[in-house]
């Protein structure tokens, strides 16, 4: 159920509010139920789209946030917002096996690329993507990384569960067309290290089959 | 053989060379000629080196594995009667790693691919405060109590030389400034406390902290804290290019 008269004023809360907003700080605020929240948000959403409006509602880092639509990026960034992040690809693979892989080390994460992989980990911790978790309980102590909200709000995330599940075999494997996009699609499951055991299991056929 | 377009340096590591190569050979990836691919690895190597390319180690690390590998694969295998599991290809390994680094190097693209935030999409929210004096919001001004109450920890972290030395030194707040400024030129932010490191002396403390003031006077750097009580951090507040950052004394009160 959905009271009418919530609608502007979610709108309006979520609009005023300067970090995403939280449907429990929603539901606070206006003294309502969260699952009451949830059902205004998803309306609030679909008029932004039905609408035809310039701005939508989106997820991120476990809140709500009104965005501008891609499609008028170019106009948006006259308006000199825009803040010059280049991302080398050095650092968007390492933010990569950060987030997929969290929390992981720097030995972990130097296996994965092959390479030393300090200073890009600095950099992105520089730039608030990534941060230290802690330490490892083995011998040596190493520190342990994660991303962080920042990484989430920056990519347009609602969480670390909708990053976008792994390719297994990309283009490696479409050359032999065996893999269908869908069966790629529901084997992965992106959190932490199931990744890797998943990747195991499906790879023995093929590798048995030589 | 055909020739080969490489860009070389343009590669994350040899993971990446080596996947390269794999790719523009069309190679199965499960059943990897190792031999073949070896020479072309150590040929691109050789021309990194030639043309005076830093070359890794980690690529050469790569050479010697790939070697390695070869040497293992000519040697006969033993056989051992009651051994049901085959020995592992000794490739599998280069192998496991190889799909590994795909996978992760695709989930990159897949990143840098959406929409990013004030950079495709934009919120309403301006998180970094302009230039101007009263900016508020996103990353916090640091207030003047906070200011003195760092500057207290600085004076009262070195202990004070227990001797009386009487020099006459001239300090000059321009040159501090120029060293600050030329810290700062590699980095995006130092800390605040990091400038103070090895100064005990307390005209030293005094002249760097003055320096700092001068600088934020003058527009060209801001102290940011990210949380309150934090870590202060000096920034540049502008992009400046290196020649618009030399200070000479008459553009100052000091001499």
């Amino acid at each position: 159920m959905v009271t009418p008269d919530l609608v502007p004023l979610v709108e309006a809360l979520v609009f005023a509010a300067d970090r995403p907003l939280k449907a429990v700080q929603i539901a606070e605020i206006v003294e309502v139920e969260e699952s009451a929240v949830y059902a205004v948000l998803e309306t609030l959403c679909a008029q932004c789209d039905t609408q035809g409006r310039g701005v939508f509602l989106q997820e991120v880092a476990g809140g709500y946030q009104f965005r501008t639509r891609p499609e008028f990026a170019e106009s948006l960034r006259k308006l000199g917002r825009q803040r010059p992040f280049r991302f080398s690809r050095a650092a968007l693979e390492t933010l990569a096996i950060v987030a997929y892989r969290q929390p992981i080390t720097r030995p972990e994460i130097e296996y994965l690329r092959g390479v030393d992989s300090g200073s890009v980990i600095k950099t992105l911790m520089e730039k608030h993507l990534v941060r230290i978790l802690g330490k490892k309980d083995v011998p040596g102590k190493p520190m342990i990384y994660g991303t962080t909200p920042e990484f989430l709000e920056l990519f347009g995330l609602a969480d670390l569960a909708s990053l976008p599940t792994l390719q297994e075999f990309s283009d490696l494997v479409d050359d032999e067309g065996s893999i269908s996009p869908e069966s790629a699609v529901d084997e992965n499951i992106v959190t932490k290290s199931d990744v890797s055991d998943a990747r195991e299991s499906e790879q023995h056929p093929e590798e048995s089959g030589e | 053989m055909e020739l080969y377009q490489i860009h070389l340096g343009n590669f994350n590591g040899p993971l990446d060379l080596l996947l390269h190569l794999i790719k523009k050979n069309e190679m199965d990836i499960y059943d990897i000629p190792i031999a073949a691919i070896t020479a072309q690895y150590l040929e691109i190597l050789d021309t990194m080196q030639t043309l005076n390319l830093d070359v890794a180690g980690e690529f050469l690390l790569m050479a010697a594995s790939l070697v390695h590998v070869k040497s293992r694969m000519l040697l006969p295998k033993i056989v051992e009667e009651d051994a049901e599991e085959e020995d592992e290809d000794p490739r599998a390994e280069l192998v496991r790693r190889l799909l590994e680094y795909q996978k992760y190097k695709d989930a990159a693209g897949e990143l840098e691919s959406r929409p990013k935030l004030n950079q495709d999409v934009f919120n309403r929210f301006e998180p970094e405060p302009e230039v101007y004096e009263n900016t508020d919001g996103g990353f916090a001004e640091v207030s003047l109590f906070d200011l003195l109450s760092a500057l207290k920890d600085v004076f009262s972290q070195g202990p004070e030389p227990a001797f009386h030395d009487v020099d006459v030194e001239h300090l000059s707040v321009t040159d501090r400034i120029n060293v600050i400024l030329d810290r700062l030129r590699g980095e995006q932010s130092l800390i605040f406390s990091d400038l103070f490191a090895e100064q005990f002396n307390r005209q030293d403390v005094i002249v760097t902290f003055l320096a700092m003031l001068e600088l934020v006077r003058m527009r060209m750097i801001r102290f940011m804290q990210n949380k309150r009580f934090g870590t202060i951090w000096l920034m540049p507040s502008v992009e400046v290019t290196p020649e618009e950052m030399e200070v000479g004394d008459d553009s100052l009160g000091y001499s």
